[in-house]
């Protein structure tokens, strides 16, 4: 099982890769990790003319810390993800949710850029930039624009990526003082994707929850934020009737494809239970138990 | 579509191939390379049986383009051993019966390998999530986290090699 026939490029920096992006335009595609395009290709469900490796763009990678925002280039991989310190201290639900993505050796290939450019709802980075409230920088042949990760997915394999831009850098805000953070992902097994996933992250000051944000994967067209469940939380004291009404809210918003993880009612269900959990891990967290 | 010459060190030694940029690692090390250690079993990244070294990372190597290993160092289980002697891994998975059809084994060989390398000391938890990428369908795995636990402390004793 190998992919269609195709011209490979190496481009050795960011500016190379515009270029060659803008000459072959939609008869290319860009490799990250290789882990949905390569076995994508070798399907048929894609067949690029043109490959353009992004491995090889040093620019790309690594994460750093700049007036509060922690920079992630996008081709940083998983397993660097896992291993940030200062992710870790700074924006602990990336890590978190990179632990629960596929297995060791795909993290060490896949990509934080990749999963996001994507645009598949099963990727588990799309809620977790929605939860951090992260933005995209997306470069062009006219230069960079950022774009805020919530309205960044229009739908299943469809984002606001253009043809000739490259999803070149994602940042997220450094979390504060009393905040909150966890990933609930139900998975079958080891490497597969999400039944359900809840990604949860807030803010308390004293007993009351200043912020939070929800967002859930694989179930919907897209990642999905809740807004409505995190309207009903903000500002209270959040307790175990307040969580019910939080997951209750979150199950009116879900809309999951049926397939062999289960139908849509019992994926809706794990949404709400996913929530439920996050949102009391992330209590417990913020309060440092 | 043209072929590309591809220059990589393979388990220490230069090799040169010609392949087509859509040609896998795991083919062109098979079957141009006679390297058949690392197998093919689902071919979509997720057994494990392919895996091999690249760069001192484990890859699943039917999820790389043979031409992403250019210039780089790949590791098959071909080079674990020194001289006709085992590699303590490969002697571990002997003495604690960590394989019984053997088809998964080359993978995990390579794998833990790898995983020796970055966590010389692991616990039972850490084994088992560090060889999670790795599928085996007969020995239910017990025997293959003993192997990799005796492999680590004789791997320690002599001073982590």
């Amino acid at each position: 099982m190998i992919p269609a026939t195709f011209e490979y490029h190496a481009p050795s920096n960011l500016k190379e890769a515009i270029r060659l992006l803008g000459e072959h335009n939609s008869g290319a595609k860009i490799l990250a990790g290789g882990h949905s395009l390569l076995p994508m290709m070798k399907l048929r469900f894609a067949a690029p003319a043109h490959l353009i490796d992004l491995n090889r763009v040093p620019e790309l990678k690594g994460i750093r810390e700049q007036g509060g925002m922690i920079r992630i280039g996008a081709m940083t991989t998983e397993n660097e993800i896992i291993a940030s310190e200062l992710l870790r201290t700074k924006c602990p639900l990336l890590p978190e949710a990179a632990r629960q993505i596929a297995d060791p050796q795909v993290r060490n290939c896949g990509t934080v850029g990749g999963d996001i450019a994507h645009g598949d709802p099963g990727n588990d980075h799309p809620a977790i930039a929605l939860a951090t409230e992260a933005s995209f920088v997306l470069t062009g042949p006219k230069g960079e624009r950022t774009v805020a990760a919530d309205g960044f997915f229009l739908g299943t394999y469809s984002t606001q990526l253009q043809a000739d831009e490259i999803l070149t850098e994602i940042r997220v805000p450094a979390i504060g003082k009393g905040t909150g953070w966890a990933y609930c992902k139900l998975k079958r097994k080891t490497g597969d994707f999400a039944t359900a996933a809840a990604a949860v992250q807030l803010q308390l000051d004293g007993n009351t929850c200043k912020k939070i944000v929800i967002a859930l994967t694989n179930v919907a067209p897209t990642a999905l934020k809740a807004k409505d469940a995190a309207a009903l939380l903000t500002g209270k004291t959040i307790d175990d009737k307040l969580i019910e009404q939080a997951a209750q809210k979150v199950m009116s918003i879900c809309d999951p494809a049926e397939d062999l993880r289960g139908d849509r009612e019992y994926k809706t269900h794990m949404a709400a239970e996913m929530t439920r959990r996050a949102i009391r891990l992330a209590l417990e967290r913020a309060k440092g138990k | 579509m043209a072929k590309t010459h591809i220059s990589f060190n393979l388990n220490g030694r230069p090799v040169d191939v010609l392949a087509e940029p859509r040609e896998l690692l795991i083919h062109v090390l098979r079957e141009q390379l006679a390297h058949t250690g690392p197998h093919i079993g689902c071919e979509t990244s997720h057994c494990g049986a392919c895996t091999v070294d690249l760069n001192g990372r484990s890859v699943k190597s039917c999820t790389v383009l043979a031409v992403q290993a250019q210039g780089g160092n790949v590791l098959t289980v071909e080079g674990l051993a020194t001289n006709g002697t085992l590699h303590p891994l490969q002697e571990e998975f002997m003495q604690q019966h960590g394989l019984q059809c053997g088809f998964c084994t080359p993978g995990m060989l390579v794998r833990a390998y790898r995983f020796l390398q970055e966590n010389p000391n692991p616990s039972e938890e850490e084994i088992r999530t560090g060889m999670s990428g790795n599928i085996c369908r007969c020995t239910g795995y017990q025997n293959i986290v003993k192997a990799v636990q005796h492999a680590a402390k004789r791997l320690q004793a002599a001073g982590g090699k």
